[in-house]
Formats: structure tokens, sequence, C-alpha cells
């Protein structure tokens, strides 16, 4: 009697078994994977899914974005948040709190993705009835969710090297996860993605939003271009790296006509044919503070006619151009879209100083304003993966040594890209360099969260062989030392988990 | 043969005493004098008696005299005593003679109430109590208050004391549409608060008494004719202080000074206070009506109030109506005595936009209040374009008239306590108690589709509201008996208690000014639900007078926590010496009372963490955290983190105590220390991450630390009949630290725990292992030789040559380490005059006004507007904000004198009928010394940036009854 009376249920939270009582309740939970990506809770803006960060900086986007671009060459923040003036200066310590919020945000998604995996089971199916018409879709969603799960695991052996590792064997419980080590991680996210590779859909046949081949493909091209960063000079993976792709090349894809269409929020349509893998975003159905709501805003301030960009109640005023970004291009390059009159960066903490960007905005190709709930979220889905970054790949994984593929190719791909920058072949280089392929990522994708891992594997992060404004806190540049390619394991997690090691350095 | 004794009982005034027990000692007679003060006992056997008249708050007093066929007169004339040792103390299912506490147990009864305008009962005993710190949240009408019992002894859990009104048990659940549960209480209904703070006292509460007990009884009805006392008090409060900000003159010259032509433009050439125009003087009534007598047995109280208090913020209101009932019938020639109480309550609020006081004090005084035919409903806004300027201050009068948010609840409490004691066995009392506590609140918050803070969803309309339904049962039984053989008393008690709390939160649609839609919540309702039951046990056990031994055990049973880890049992014991019933210091005159007590008890704390955590669980997003996939938006399952083997926070507690009393009680105090230890902290911390669906979950790790040491003392300083003059003083000391903090290992690294307003995440205040909890955590400020702070320097403190985050330190806390109290009565024949003194040394508060907005980009804003700040500017000249250097954080001891009153009582007016008339006049929030420079170095959270002002208040009050 007394047991049951303290036997209370909350009124509208639910059991797993009810979860997963039926296929919509299988997708339901398998969504949630992929709405990591773009939102920072389930309860509106102000909700978030992690503890000890502000909720609204805890996507991933907004985290990951602000690693890659405050770290380097092409972005400061004017904002004297905690955590923005060291990451500005490339410098970030153990317990800064977006290397914090990305790590947790990184295994979060992980830890999703491993619950989905427990929860979908042959035995789990079995037990619950579920219809076999339905069993092909779940093992379907199975396969994404590994996906996804070694997307956060590419994402944390670029940035920490040596995480924390969990599957769907580690159950939920106080046990403190094994480290592991970049290498073991490295084959890891690459047998799971040679595996899945020919489960999942075929490309551009998935529901939009969702992974396919192609996506995987891009992925794994990106684990081998950056292999020798992974695993060490000489361990170099370009031929696999020419060979995934050139996969992606293969199927089907094309650049997009107009490159700012890429930006705006009809670029599903505009630019589908390029674009290979998205985190959606709606200002009405999945308001958020990071994400491309972030983006617009942090890049255009108050009397920047905030209307303009989508954005009419919005403008935060914080990151813009680092002065070196305007100088590399050529007047007749349309990629180029800055504002402002001031490029040089005297005061770091002075949004005026250094020009603003103007790439992103809540607008539709033809002028009209996406939706937004509140006149500062966004709708504009976010390009992850596209594929002039795929071409600018191919190329570099050529020149660095990348073989079965004609040498010529990496030319060809490289001016591809110039040709739709240009409008013509007025742009079009005659040899290729890889340090040309570094300053065409840096023009052909800039502000989109590809930096930092660029320079590191060019080798220009650290030392001081390349110095921009800000790099290691001084106006005209100081070096950094080389163990910061590395970010460090949040001390967080140091404290809480006796079975970590510290990255070397920190 | 018998006969009769008749008289009566007058006070220190010479005015009649109506309800004062007449005991004839050893014949079990007993009556109370009726509203005149006169008292008749019938059937009295002829002989020789003694008679004692008693009061509470009073010295009782014996007098002897023969009974015989003429009624035998004795009039009593009672004094005031702080501390009457054969007054009886609730002591939680029971009560005792104050001269056998075994506990630490203090009580302030009416008489010792602070007067003055006093809407919520807390404001009752602000400064009265050692080791009790009540702190109101803010000025506003009916605002709730902080109250810690020696300090807080949990860090996620609740760290509020339990509060029980004649045996109910209050949940302290939240109500919609009122600020403050507490204020739904009418204040002048009370007629003692007993505040239980040691283990031996609380652990009959077990779970609910890791922070202290409060019992509150309220006034019953008195045997004889109705008595009517009807009090009127009105008063006009303002504001004390106004933030120390820039004016126009002032602003104009700053951007003069050091901005650009553009900049310059920006400046409008009005004069504008906004503190004024936000800030009023405000008027507030209150009237309280009661009646007590007895309908033949029945001895009954009925009382009503009504209260209408404008808060100093413009268009904030609180209107109250509150009745209450109580009967206390003795039936069966007094074997069972029952005891009915009810109180229902009705209140009305409007809300004001608080965010009007952040917005006038940045808000650009050279700009004029309106702007006629801009759009905005006439109040000026910065624009951008022409529509509002997102990153600027909306104007403080347009968020005060441009929205509307009206809350009203109602809510009843109440019970029925029956105590039986046995014919049979008249030792053995049978009680039981039925109790529920009922309440609704509903409101709306309405914003016009022309209000700049809402222009782009065009206003905003939102229904709320929620339900409390709070029942519980208690029987116990209760065993005294004198054993004069072995010279001894025994006390027992068993009982049983259940507990049902149950909420129910209504959500609703929001919509905009024109009715368009928009947000739709996922669910109707949502009704968290959590029960406990309860075993407990008491003995006391007094061996001649002088000894007593006691020990208590309660077995918790909550729904918060698994089957596996629910149960909690909570044992306590005390030792009591009474060393001045001991030969050696009979005799001697000077010492009236020693006691000596020790006690060791555990308690437990499961409130203030949610109903469900120990359960996995998933939730659906809501409509406005979808996911898009394909051409459809999906509301997802989320997985909830949860802890399956949580389980009750414990606390123990050592305590050692003295009770003294001199010179015939007129000295009289006590003296404790304590250590409170808690282990299994219910607390927020990070884990290793992979391991549950967060990065942190609520869990039981680390224990904390309080030590402390109480002093009280009530002089009787002057005691004649035309002049009395009470003096007391109280003083407690604690020091609260974090003791561990970690599931593994050590832990020395700070762990976020309140941020700092202004830019994002800007956390201040942390927990930290060795320091009170929520202490600073800040850069070392770098000075000049002028001391004046530079700007970004600070102090290399772990010497690597670099400034980082590992340059932080631990910094002073908000949490005073010494709480003083002072207060004193001096009655001269019908005059009397009261102060309350209040004093906190050692606390330390972060001026978030001055970082916030004290900077050089904030006055000029790169938004394209000008912004106030505070004077501090012109101290550091910051061009950005430095939020976490230790500049901020200041000293913020100080002594107020909370209260200063005068009252007259003119007594009996017409000839022929008892009644007394009284008038007072009181100054509450009198003055305060302080070296912090803010308007009000009281702040429980340590983070001044926009408190609502604690207005100084005129209160003139008229009191009579009759």
């Amino acid at each position: 009697c007394n047991k049951d009376l303290l036997n209370l249920k909350p009124t509208n939270d639910i059991t797993a078994d009810e979860v997963y009582k039926d296929l919509d309740g299988y997708k339901r939970a398998f969504v949630k994977i992929y709405a990591s990506f773009a939102l920072t809770g389930g309860g509106g803006a102000g909700s978030g899914d992690l503890g000890g960060i502000d909720a609204g900086q805890s996507d991933f986007l907004r985290l990951y974005w602000n690693i890659q671009q405050l770290t380097s060459d092409e972005t400061l923040c004017a904002w004297n948040d905690p955590g923005i003036p060291d990451m500005n200066f490339g410098m970030p310590a153990s317990d800064n709190v977006m290397i914090k919020g990305l790590y947790a945000r990184s295994i979060y998604q992980i830890t999703l993705a491993n619950e989905f995996l427990r929860e979908s089971t042959e035995a789990k199916l079995n037990s619950r009835n579920i219809p076999a018409a339905d069993r092909e879709k779940i093992a379907q969603f199975r396969t994404e969710a590994r996906f996804l799960r070694a997307y956060q695991y590419w994402i944390l052996i670029d940035l920490f090297g040596n995480p924390i590792f969990v599957t769907e064997d580690n159950v939920i419980s106080k046990n403190a996860p094994k480290q592991i080590f970049r290498a073991d991680l490295f084959a890891y996210i690459e047998s799971e993605l040679l595996e899945i590779q020919n489960e999942l859909a075929d490309p551009k046949t998935n529901e939009y939003g969702r992974a396919d081949k192609a996506v995987a493909w891009t992925l794994l091209a990106k684990l081998y271009l950056n292999a020798e960063v992974y695993l060490g000079k000489g361990k170099g993976k370009y031929t696999e790296a020419v060979t995934y792709a050139k996969k992606v090349i293969d199927a089907g894809y094309q650049l997009a006509p107009i490159y700012k269409n890429l930006f705006l929020i009809d670029n599903n349509v505009t630019s589908k044919s390029e674009i290979i893998f998205t985190i959606n975003y709606d200002g009405e159905k999945s308001q958020n503070f990071g994400g491309t709501t972030f983006i617009i805003n942090s890049l255009i301030n108050a009397d920047m006619n905030p209307g303009s960009y989508g954005v009419p109640s919005g403008g935060w005023g914080g990151n813009r151009a680092v002065s070196l970004l305007p100088t590399l291009f050529n007047t007749a390059d349309k990629r180029a879209m800055f504002y402002g009159d001031k490029a040089d960066n005297e005061e770091y903490s002075l949004f005026t100083d250094g020009l603003a960007i103007t790439k992103f905005k809540n607008m539709s190709s033809t002028g009209t304003a996406g939706a937004s709930h509140d006149g500062t979220f966004s709708s504009l889905d976010f390009p992850l993966m596209r594929l002039a970054d795929v071409y600018l790949m191919y190329a570099e994984a050529i020149l660095r040594g990348g073989t079965g593929v004609p040498q010529g190719d990496a030319l060809i791909y490289f001016n591809k890209v110039r040709e739709r920058a240009y409008g013509n072949t007025s742009g079009n280089l005659t040899t290729v360099s890889l340090d040309d392929i570094l300053d065409e990522r840096s023009r052909e994708l800039y502000f989109e969260g590809y930096r930092r891992t660029d320079l590191i594997r060019f080798e220009k992060f650290t030392g001081s062989n390349y110095l921009w404004p800000w790099k290691g806190g001084l106006k005209e540049g100081k070096a950094i030392e080389s163990f910061r390619t590395l970010l460090p394991i949040p001390s967080s997690e140091i404290i809480a988990n006796p079975n970590i090691t510290p990255n070397p350095g920190y | 043969q018998t006969g009769s004794i008749i008289g009566k009982v007058l006070d220190e005034h010479d005015l009649p005493l109506p309800g004062a027990t007449i005991i004839v000692e050893g014949s079990g007679k007993a009556t109370q004098t009726d509203a005149d003060g006169n008292y008749k006992i019938n059937s009295v056997v002829f002989g020789n008696v003694s008679v004692t008249a008693r009061f509470v708050g009073y010295n009782s007093m014996t007098k002897k005299g023969m009974v015989s066929n003429q009624p035998l007169k004795l009039d009593f004339e009672l004094l005031p005593n702080n501390k009457s040792l054969e007054e009886v103390v609730v002591i939680g299912y029971g009560s005792v003679n104050r001269k056998d506490l075994t506990g630490s147990v203090s009580t302030v009864s009416s008489k010792d109430f602070q007067k003055g305008t006093i809407t919520t009962p807390d404001q009752l005993i602000q400064g009265k109590v050692a080791g009790v710190s009540i702190t109101s949240n803010g000025g506003n009408p009916g605002a709730s208050a902080t109250i810690r019992i020696r300090g807080g002894a949990s860090l996620n859990a609740s760290n509020d004391p339990l509060i029980v009104v004649d045996g109910n048990p209050l949940s302290g659940d939240e109500i919609k549409g009122v600020s403050n549960v507490l204020s739904l209480i009418n204040p002048n209904d009370i007629e003692t608060f007993t505040i239980l703070k040691d283990a031996n006292a609380t652990a009959i509460y077990g779970s609910r008494a890791s922070n202290g007990v409060i019992l509150i009884t309220t006034k019953k009805g008195s045997n004889g004719k109705p008595q009517v006392n009807f009090s009127t008090n009105n008063s006009i409060a303002t504001i004390a202080k106004k933030v120390d900000i820039l004016s126009s003159d002032q602003i104009r010259e700053y951007v003069h000074t050091n901005g650009t032509i553009n900049q310059i433009e920006l400046l409008g050439n009005h004069n504008t206070d906004w503190q004024d125009i936000i800030f009023r003087e405000a008027f507030t009534t209150d009237n309280n009506l009661s009646i007590s007598g007895s309908i033949k047995t029945i001895p009954y109280r009925i009382s009503t109030g009504y209260i209408n208090q404008n808060g100093v913020l413009l268009t904030d209101n609180m209107q109250r109506g509150v009745a209450g009932l109580n009967l206390s019938p003795k039936l069966f020639d007094q074997h069972l005595k029952i005891d009915l109480n009810v109180k229902g309550s009705l209140s009305k609020s409007h809300f004001g936009d608080h965010g009007a006081m952040g917005a006038a004090i940045s808000f650009d005084p050279t700009q004029p209040v309106l702007s006629i035919g801009n759009g905005f409903g006439d109040y000026f806004e910065w624009l951008s374009g022409n529509v509002p300027n997102p990153n600027t201050p909306r104007n403080p009068l347009g968020l005060l008239e441009q929205r509307e948010n009206i809350g009203k609840t109602q809510r009843s409490f109440g019970n029925l306590q029956l105590d039986y004691s046995l014919h049979f066995l008249p030792e053995l009392h049978v009680n039981f108690n039925f109790g529920y506590d009922v309440a609704k609140g509903k409101g709306y918050t309405k914003i016009s589709e022309h209000a700049a803070s809402n222009y782009s969803t065009r206003g905003f309309y939102q229904d709320y509201g929620n339900k409390l339904d709070n029942y519980f049962v208690e029987g116990y039984l209760n065993y005294t008996k004198d054993i004069k053989e072995i010279n001894s008393n025994i006390n027992a008690v068993v009982g049983y208690g259940y507990y049902d709390n149950k909420s129910t939160f209504y959500n609703y649609k929001s919509f905009n000014a024109l009715g368009g839609i928009l947000s739709t919540p996922n669910f109707d309702f949502d009704v968290p639900q959590n029960r406990l039951l309860s075993y407990y046990g008491r003995l006391i056990y007094t061996l001649s007078n002088k000894y007593i031994v006691s020990g208590t055990l309660r077995a918790d049973g909550s729904s918060k926590f698994s089957e596996d880890s629910r149960w909690g049992y909570f044992p306590s014991a005390a030792f009591t010496w009474r060393i001045n019933q001991e030969g050696f210091l009979q005799g001697q005159s000077s010492i009236s009372d020693l006691k000596l007590r020790l006690s060791y008890g555990e308690t437990g704390n499961k409130d203030g963490i949610a109903n469900y955590s120990y359960i996995p669980n998933y939730y659906l997003t809501t409509g406005e955290s979808q996911y898009q996939i394909g051409d459809t938006f999906y509301q997802t399952y989320t997985p909830i983190s949860y802890d399956a083997e949580l389980k009750w926070e414990t606390t123990q507690t050592y305590n050692a105590g003295i009770d003294y009393g001199f010179l015939d009680n007129r000295i009289t105090g006590s003296i404790d220390a304590y250590i409170k230890k808690t282990k299994d902290l219910l607390a927020v911390v990070e884990i290793p991450v992979g391991t549950n669906f967060n990065n942190q979950i609520l869990t039981n790790v680390g224990n904390m630390e309080n030590k402390g040491i109480e002093v009280n003392l009530n002089f009787e300083a002057i005691k004649k009949n035309n002049l009395t003059w009470n003096v007391g003083v109280n003083g407690a000391y604690n020091d609260n630290k974090v003791t561990n903090l970690s599931l593994v290992g050590d832990n020395t690294v700070p762990q976020s725990a309140r941020n700092a307003t202004g830019g994002t995440g800007n956390s201040i205040q942390y927990h930290s292992v060795g320091y009170s909890p929520f202490a600073f955590y800040v850069y070392k400020q770098v000075y000049d030789t002028n001391g004046k702070p530079l700007e970004g320097l600070y102090e290399d403190l772990n010497g690597d040559g670099i400034i980082n985050t590992n340059d932080m330190y631990l910094y002073k806390s908000p949490v005073p380490k010494c709480i003083l109290g002072f207060n004193t009565s001096l009655t001269v024949n019908k005059l009397t005059f009261t102060t309350v003194l209040r004093a906190n040394i050692g606390n330390y508060i972060y001026d978030n006004i001055g970082s916030n907005l004290g900077t050089k980009r904030n006055i000029i804003s790169p938004s394209g507007n000008i912004n106030n700040a505070g004077t501090d500017v012109y101290n550091t000249n910051f061009t950005v904000n430095q939020y976490n250097s230790d500049y901020y954080v200041k000293n913020a001891s100080f002594l107020k004198m909370d209260n200063l009153g005068v009252s007259y009582a003119f007594g009996s007016l017409i000839k022929g009928i008892n009644s007394n008339l009284s008038v007072a006049a009181n100054c509450q929030n009198v003055f305060v010394i302080s070296k912090y420079k803010g308007v009000d170095p009281e702040n429980f959270t340590g983070i001044d940036y926009t408190l609502y002002p604690r207005p100084r208040t005129f209160t003139l009050g008229v009191n009579f009854q009759f």
C-alpha cells in the first residue's frame, strides 16, 4: 500500500516503452539526434540540453563556428564575454565555456545516437511488436544514427584529438567512460563510415536534411585529407581522400550558378545542386539563439538596417573580418561581401574596427524575408557540406600526392570554383599551388566554419611563420605554441572523469 | 462546602487583560478572564488556596487567600516578561513548558513583533531572533523574503525552513498571481512564532527540517463576552534613495568630451530624471477587524482584513482581503479539545514591469519622456530606421504603462485538530489532525500592440494560472506521566503522517495584441505531485526536574526517490541539565535559571528538487523546438537526464547551548554553538560527459558545513508600574563552506553558480570547496598610483607570466559572517517607544550596475544611441565591460534602523465600557549606514542590479478594542 502511494509518475513525460511503441515514436526520437545540430533545447529558444553554459550559445553550430572562426585569421569578435577574447587570440584555456560546450554538445549527440541504437535492437523491436514493414525504416534510422555519431567523433578527433569514447555498449550509469586516443579514434571513425556507406540512401534520394551516401563520402574525404594531422607526418591518406571526393563529384552534384544564393533562405531550391548536407532552421518552428540566427545577427549591427537581412529586431554587432580577409579578394570576385569603411582591427573589442560580412541573410533570392518569430530568429538552412569544398579538397589531395585520377583535375576543379566566383574564366589560374588552395578556401568558404582546420593542415595556425592581427593577443600578431593545434579537454571533464589525461601543453 | 473566587487581571498599563488563565493550584480548576479582564471560579472547596494568573508573555503571579462564604477577591497585575519559564512552547506534535525545553528554540510573540505597515508575516520577526536572517527580495507590494536559519544547508535543494501554521505544514509551492505565498496569511492573525533551530527540536519533522522549522500559532478565541478589535494602518512609502547615475548635463558633457560629431548629434536637450518618472509616493491602507469571545462554551475568533497597497513603482498594486475563523471548544469535561482553524484570502495584484527599473537607470536623460505621434504609443524610443533599435533600452514609462499584468488568487488553508485524553487513562492523548491548503491563482499579461518592447510581434497576450491541492493527515498518541515514586516524568509520542502535495500548472497559448497566435503549448496542463509518508516517535524523560533526556526518530518515505532509496531515517538525542535546580545553586537568588543543553540529530531534505528526477523519461519538445526533416517539422522525443540512485540529503547537527536567567529573570537569554554538516548534497554538478543525457545532473554529491554561535539577551532594565524599559540583543556568527563537491577525488575547481547581468554567460558567483557557496570568482584588479583601476590589467596570481582564467580567485561572499539585532521598548505611562536595528557584517556585494553600465562603450553605444550609467564610470573610465574585476566586489556590511515607533494607549475612553484606544506612528527603513554606495547593501543574492527599492514608510495606526 505504501509502495503504491509513493510511486508517482509525471503527467506529460513518458517512458521509453511509450516512446518507442510505433514507427512514429521511433522517428521522433531519431529526429532528435539531427535536431541536436540546430537546437539548444526542447522547450523554446531559452531552453538548453546542456548545463553550465548559457542556453543561447549551447547549440552545435554556434559553438563549432566560434571555435573554427574566432581562432583563425578570418574573424574577430567584439564582445567581452567570458572566453571570447581568449578565443580571438587563438589561446583558449581549458575552462573556456565554448570548449566545454562543444565537447559536451558533440558527446550529447553521440549519447542520443547510442540511446537510439540501444532502443532499436532486434530484441527491442520484437518485444515491442514493431511490424516488419516498419523495420526497414528503423534500420535506416540506425545507420544514420551511426553516421551522426561518426560525424561528431570527427569533430572531436579534429579539435580535441583524445576525447572519451562511448558507444551503445555504454549504458546510462555513473561509470566514467574511458579516453580514446587519436589514432584509435581515427580507425573507429573510418571503419564506421566504411561500414555504413553502402547502407545509407543513395545520393540525393533521402529526405531533405538527412544524410546519404554522398554525405558519408564527404566526411571520409575530410577525414583522409587531414589524416597527416591526426596520425602524424608521413601517414597521409591522400589517395583515399581523392577517391571519396571523386565519388561525391561523380554523384551528380553541380556548383550552384550564383554564389550568394547559397546563403539565402531558398538555398534548398536555388542551390540544391551543390548543397550536400544542411542543418535546418526555421524562425518560427525551430527557435534558438544559435545557428544561423547567431551567424546573421552577430555579423551585423543595429545601424546596418537589420530589416534588410530579414532580422528587423536583430543586429548584435559581434563578429567581423580580420583585416587580412578583404585583401584576398580581387574586385571582380563576386564572393566579396563586406560592409564598412575601416578594415583595420585597431581595437579588437570595437565592432566597427574591421569590415562586417553581409554574406548570410534571412532573406530569399527574390527579396522576401524568412519566417522569424520575433524579428531575430532565422530560417536560413546552413550548408554544412557543399560541393565547392569537395572540389577544393579534391584539388588539394591531388596536389598533396593523391593518385588514381588525372593530375590535371586539380587545376580543373580549382578553376571551376573561380569561374563561378568571377562569372567567367577571367579569374582562372594556369597553375595551382597548395598556397593557392589555402587562399581559395578562404575566399570560397570564409565565415563558414572551416578555417581553423585548414590553417592547422597547412601548418599556419601555430608558430610565427604566419601572423595575423590579434593572433596570440597582440595587435600585430604573435606566435602561439604548437600544442594549441589541439584544444584542451575541458577542465570540467578532467575533474569529473578520472580516466582522462589532459592534452599535452594544458 | 464550596465558595467562589473572583477578581480582575490587569496589564502593566492597568488595562484589562482578557484571556489570561487563572488556576487554582492543586484543584484542577481553571478559567480564563473575559474581555474586561474579570474572572470567576465557582465550587472551590473552602480553605486556603493559592491562585495563579498566567498570560503568554507575562510573568505569572501567584496569590494566596482563603475561600469561605464570601467570594474571595484576588486581583492580579501582570508584568510582561520576555521569557516566562512557565510559558508553553509548541514543539511540533505537542508542547512543553519553556523550562523543560531540550532543543534550541526561540519564540517571538505578538507584543514583540515589528510594527508599522506589515504585509507579510515574515516581516514581523525581522531582526528579532538570533541566527534567523530574513531578507526581503525587494520593496514591491507583498514581496517575498528569503528566510535562512543558521545559514543554508544545501546547494540545489531548498534552503527554506519548513513553515507550519497551527500544525498545518505548508508546502511552500508557488501560487501564480501573487508574489509571495506567505503574503496570503494575515499578519494580524498571528499570536506567536516559534523557531526550531537545532536538530533535537527539528528532527521530529525529519525530512523537512534541515533548514529549521518555523511554527506559527494564530490567535484563538477566548472565554467571555465578545471582544472586538479594530485596527487601521495608513502609510505613505517613498523611495529612500535613488541610484546615483549621471545627470543630463553630465551625459552631455561626457558625450561632448568623448564622442564623435555623429554621436553628439544624438543628444537631446531635455532633462529627464527617469527614476522620478517611474517611482512615486505610494499610499497603503490596512484595516483589520476581529471579534473573539465564546458562544456558550465554544471559544471563537473571527477576523477579517483588507489591505490596499501601492508600490513605489508606478502601476504596482496589491489588494488583499482575508478572513479567518478559529473555534476551540473543549468537550467532555475538557477531555476532548477541538481546534478548528480556517483561513481564506483573496488577492488581486497588478504587477508593474520591473524591467522599467533597469531601463530607468540606463536610459539617456537628455531625451524627452514623450515623442508624440511616433507610432509607439507616443513614448520616446530609440529607433533604427523606423523600427525600435533592438540594442537600446525601452522607454521606462512605456514599459510600465503599455503593459497590464493582473493576477488574482484565492487561497484557503485550515485544519481540524482533535485531541482526546482518554477518560480511563487521562495521561494518554489521542490526537488527529486533518488539514488542507488549496489555492488557485490566475492572471494575464497584456502588452499593447504599439509597445516598442514587443514591436516585432505586435504586442503580447497570455493567460497564466495554477492550482494547489495539498492535504495531510496526522495522528499521534501522546503519553505523559509523572511517576512520583522515582521522581520522574515521561512524555512519549508516536505518530504517523501522510502528506500529499499536488500542483496543477495550466499552459496557455500566447497571442499578439491583434489575436494572432504566437505559441501553442504541447499540453494544456502539468500536474507535478509528490507524497510523503512518515512515522515518528519522541520520548522525553525528566528526572528530578533536573535531568532531561530526549530522543526522537522519524522515518520518511518520499515519492521523489526510487523504492530502493526512498526511506530516510532521522534520529536525534539530547541531554538537558537544569543546573539551577541543583542544591549548590539553591538559595542563590541572583541566578533564576540556568540550563545546559546538548544535542545531536540528523535531518533530511528533498524539497526544492523536481518530483521525478529518478525516473528515466522522455519529453516531447515544444512547437518552438521542432526540427525539419523533408517537408515535415517534428516535435521530437528527448530523453531526460536522471539519477536512478537519487536519495535523501542529510544534515547532522551538533548543538550545545546554555539558557540563563538572572535577577528573577529580568535578564534572560541563551547561548548556542552548533556545527551542521550536510552530506549527500543534492547538487547539480558536472558529471563525466557521455554517462547521461546532460553534462550536469542533479545527484547526491558533496558536503557542506555550517559552524556558528548564537547569543541572545533580553534585559528588563526598568520594571516599574509606570515605567518599563526592555532591551533585546541578539547576534549570530555563522561560517558556511562547501567541503566537497565532486563524485570522484578532490575537486578544487569552482563551479559556476550565478550570472551577472550583461553580456552572455558572465558567471560571477561560484561554489568551491573551502569557500561559502556563491563566493565571487574574479580577477585581482591592478590600480594606478592614484588608486584608479587600470582597464583590463589584473594581477598574475599564479605567476606564469600570462593573465588568463587561471589567475582568477575566490574573493568574499554575499553571506554575512555576523548578523546582529537590537530591539528596545520604553514605556512611560501610556506612551511606548520602540525601535529595531539590524546589522550584517562581512557580506559583500557585486556592483552590477557599475560593471554593466559604467563604460564608455555603454554610454556612447556602437548601436547608435546614448545610454546612462552610474557615476562610478568617472572612477573607472573603462571603455569596455570588465565584469570579472574584483573592483566591483564591495563591502556591504550595514547597520539599518528597521523601525522607529511611538504609540499611545488612551485606555478606556467611554465610561462604563471597557475599551482601549491606542494610536501609533511608525517609520520603517529609517536609515542605513554602509560603506556600499549603491541603493541598498542588503541583497540576498549579492548581485546588485535592479533590486526593487525597499521604501521608507511612514505609518499612522489606530487600534480600538472594546
